[in-house]
C-alpha cells in the first residue's frame, strides 16, 4: 500500500455515501449494491473527507478532538491508504 | 446492537433476529425481453396485480423504519412503471441508497436526468452477451444490444456509478474476455459476471445453459488475469465473478441465512425472504394484510427456515451448519421435492448424485440457443396450465 501524502486531498468516490444508521447503531458506507459498517474511528475520519481538507488537516483536526489518542496520525494514514486502495476515496 | 425494540411500538425486544438491511422491490413482472434464464417465477403471467404507488411508498417507509438501507428497484423491467421517478424520490428522501436494476429497455436521456433529479444513486444495466447477435437472440429482441450500449454511455455521461451485469452460461462464457473488454470500454465501476443460478426459467433451461467445468475454469483464469492487470494500473473497476454452485462441494450460504438480512417484495405485495422463494410450499404474507414488522419478525413464512430446528440429517449434526445454513431452500425443494433437505450441491447430501448428473450432462452436446424456452407470457400461461 502507498502511504498517502499529507498534502493529498481525499474525496469520496462518486456514488459512495456515508450515513448514520440508527437501527444498526453505527455509520455505514453505502455504494452500488453494497454496504459496510464503519467503526467509530473510521467514521470520524470519513466525516472529514470532503474534497476540501487535506490529509494533514484531517489529522490535525482529529488530534484536537481526540488529544489522548496515541499514534493517531499513523492510524489515520493507514486507514486513508486502505480506503484509497479499496477505491472508496480518490485524491484530487 | 440491532435492538429494534425502541423503533416500533408493536415490537418486543428480539435479541436473536436482526433487522432487514436490504430491500428488493420487484415493481412488476412486465418486461419487454424474454431471457431464458430469467429468475421470475415460471407462472409470472398469473400474477398480474401490482401494488399502487401509495402502497409502494408505504412499504418503503416501513422497511426503512425497520432498518433497510439498501434498496433495489427491479422486476421484470422496473422502467415500465410510470411512477418510478416518484418512488425513487420518496425512497431517497427516506435515506435509502437507491439502485435501479434494469435491462436498459425503456430508458432514455430524459428519464436518466429525471431519475438523477429524484436522487437515484446507481444504475445497473444487464447485458446478454458481448456481441449484438448473441445478445439479441438471448434477449428475444432485435434492437436490444444497441439500446443497451447507448444507455450505458448515457448513464456514465450523467455521472452515475454503473454496474454492468452479464449473466453467463455455456453460450457466452467463452467470450468472457470480450465481455470484460466491453465493460471497461463502457467505463463500468463494477462488472458482475454472474453464471446463471438455476431458478425460475434458468432451471427449466438448465441443460442448455450450464457450462462445462473446463469452460468455467477458463472463465476464472481470464477474470483473474484481468483482475491482476486492473490492480496493477490502480484501475477502480471491480470484477465480480459468480460461479455456479453446481461445481462446488458445499452449498452457498444462501441469502446470508433465511430471513436474516434480505427482504423481497413481489409486484403483488407478497413478502419473501429471497426472490425465488415463491415456489416453496410455504404461504408467504402480503403487505396488504400485515405490517412489515410482523412479517419480518413474527410471520410463519419468515421464521420457517430460520435457526436450525427444521433441519434433517446430514445438516442437523453437521459442524458446518452455521456457515452455509444447509444451503438454498429453493434448490433443495426444486431438486428433491423437500425443502428441509440439505441442498444437493453438498457432497454430504444423499441427493448429490443429481448434481453429478447435471455436471455429466454439461459435458454432452446440448441444443443451441434457439431451442431454449424463452420467458414470455404465452409460455408462462402454457406452463401453468400444464
Ligand atoms: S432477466 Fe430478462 S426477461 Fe427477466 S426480467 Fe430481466 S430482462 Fe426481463
Ligand atoms: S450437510 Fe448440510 S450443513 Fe453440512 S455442509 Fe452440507 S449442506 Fe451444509
Amino acid at each position: 500500500m502507498n502511504m498517502p501524502l499529507s498534502t493529498s486531498v481525499p474525496a469520496l468516490r462518486p456514488g459512495y455515501r456515508m450515513q448514520w444508521e440508527p437501527v444498526q447503531d453505527c455509520h455505514v458506507l453505502l455504494y452500488p449494491e453494497g454496504m459496510v459498517k464503519l467503526n467509530d474511528s473510521a467514521a470520524e475520519v470519513l466525516k472529514r473527507v470532503d474534497g476540501q481538507r487535506s490529509v494533514g488537516e484531517i489529522i490535525a483536526e482529529l488530534q484536537t478532538c481526540f488529544p489522548s489518542a496515541a499514534e493517531l496520525d499513523a492510524d489515520v494514514l493507514a486507514f486513508i491508504g486502505d480506503a484509497h486502495e479499496q477505491h472508496w476515496i480518490r485524491f484530487r | 446492537m440491532n435492538n429494534t425494540g425502541s423503533v416500533f411500538a408493536d415490537s418486543r425486544p428480539r435479541p436473536e433476529q436482526g433487522p432487514p438491511l436490504w430491500l428488493l422491490a420487484e415493481l412488476t413482472y412486465r418486461c419487454p425481453l424474454q431471457c431464458p434464464y430469467c429468475s421470475n417465477p415460471l407462472e409470472f403471467a398469473e400474477h398480474k396485480q401490482e401494488l399502487s404507488t401509495a402502497q409502494w411508498i408505504d412499504v418503503l417507509s416501513q422497511a426503512r423504519a425497520l432498518g433497510a438501507a439498501q434498496l433495489g428497484f427491479s422486476g421484470g423491467e422496473p422502467l415500465v412503471r410510470d411512477d418510478l421517478a416518484e418512488l425513487i424520490g420518496a425512497a431517497r428522501e427516506m435515506g435509502y441508497y437507491t439502485n435501479l436494476i434494469t435491462s436498459g429497455m425503456g430508458l432514455n436521456q430524459a428519464r436518466i436526468e429525471q431519475f438523477l433529479e429524484a436522487g437515484l444513486d446507481h444504475i445497473q444495466i444487464s447485458f446478454q452477451a458481448s456481441d449484438g447477435e448473441v445478445n439479441n437472440m438471448l434477449a428475444g429482441s432485435r434492437k436490444a444490444f444497441e439500446q443497451k450500449l447507448a444507455m450505458a454511455r448515457a448513464v456514465k455521461a450523467a455521472g452515475y456509478p454503473m454496474v454492468l451485469n452479464f449473466v453467463t452460461h455455456r453460450h457466452n462464457i467463452d467470450q468472457i474476455d470480450r465481455i470484460i473488454e466491453l465493460c471497461l470500454a463502457l467505463e463500468a465501476d463494477f462488472v458482475e459476471l454472474a453464471t446463471c443460478q438455476y431458478y425460475g426459467w434458468a432451471h427449466l433451461n438448465r441443460a442448455g445453459l450450464l457450462p462445462t467445468r473446463a469452460q468455467l475454469e477458463h472463465a476464472e483464469a481470464v477474470t483473474n488475469r484481468y483482475r491482476a492487470q486492473l490492480a496493477e494500473q490502480g484501475h477502480p473497476c471491480k470484477l465480480i465473478l459468480v460461479t455456479p454452485d453446481y461445481y462446488e462441494e458445499r452449498p452457498k450460504g444462501c441469502m446470508n441465512g433465511w430471513g436474516n438480512i434480505f427482504l423481497t417484495i413481489t409486484p403483488d405485495g407478497t413478502a419473501l425472504p429471497c426472490h425465488s422463494a415463491r415456489q416453496l410450499p410455504v404461504t408467504f404474507p402480503r403487505v396488504s394484510e400485515y405490517s412489515l414488522a410482523h412479517i419480518w419478525y413474527d410471520s410463519f413464512g419468515f421464521n420457517r427456515y430460520r435457526d436450525d430446528d427444521w433441519m434433517q440429517e446430514p445438516c442437523r449434526s453437521c459442524p458446518e451448519k452455521h456457515q452455509d445454513f444447509g444451503g438454498c431452500r429453493c434448490q433443495a425443494y426444486m431438486l428433491t421435492g423437500d425443502a428441509t433437505q440439505a441442498d444437493p450441491v453438498c457432497s454430504k447430501s444423499p441427493h448429490h448424485g443429481l448434481i453429478l448428473t447435471a455436471r455429466a450432462e454439461a459435458e454432452q452436446p446440448q441444443p443451441g440457443i434457439e431451442e431454449l424456452t424463452f420467458r414470455n407470457e404465452r409460455t408462462s400461461r402454457i406452463i401453468c396450465k400444464g
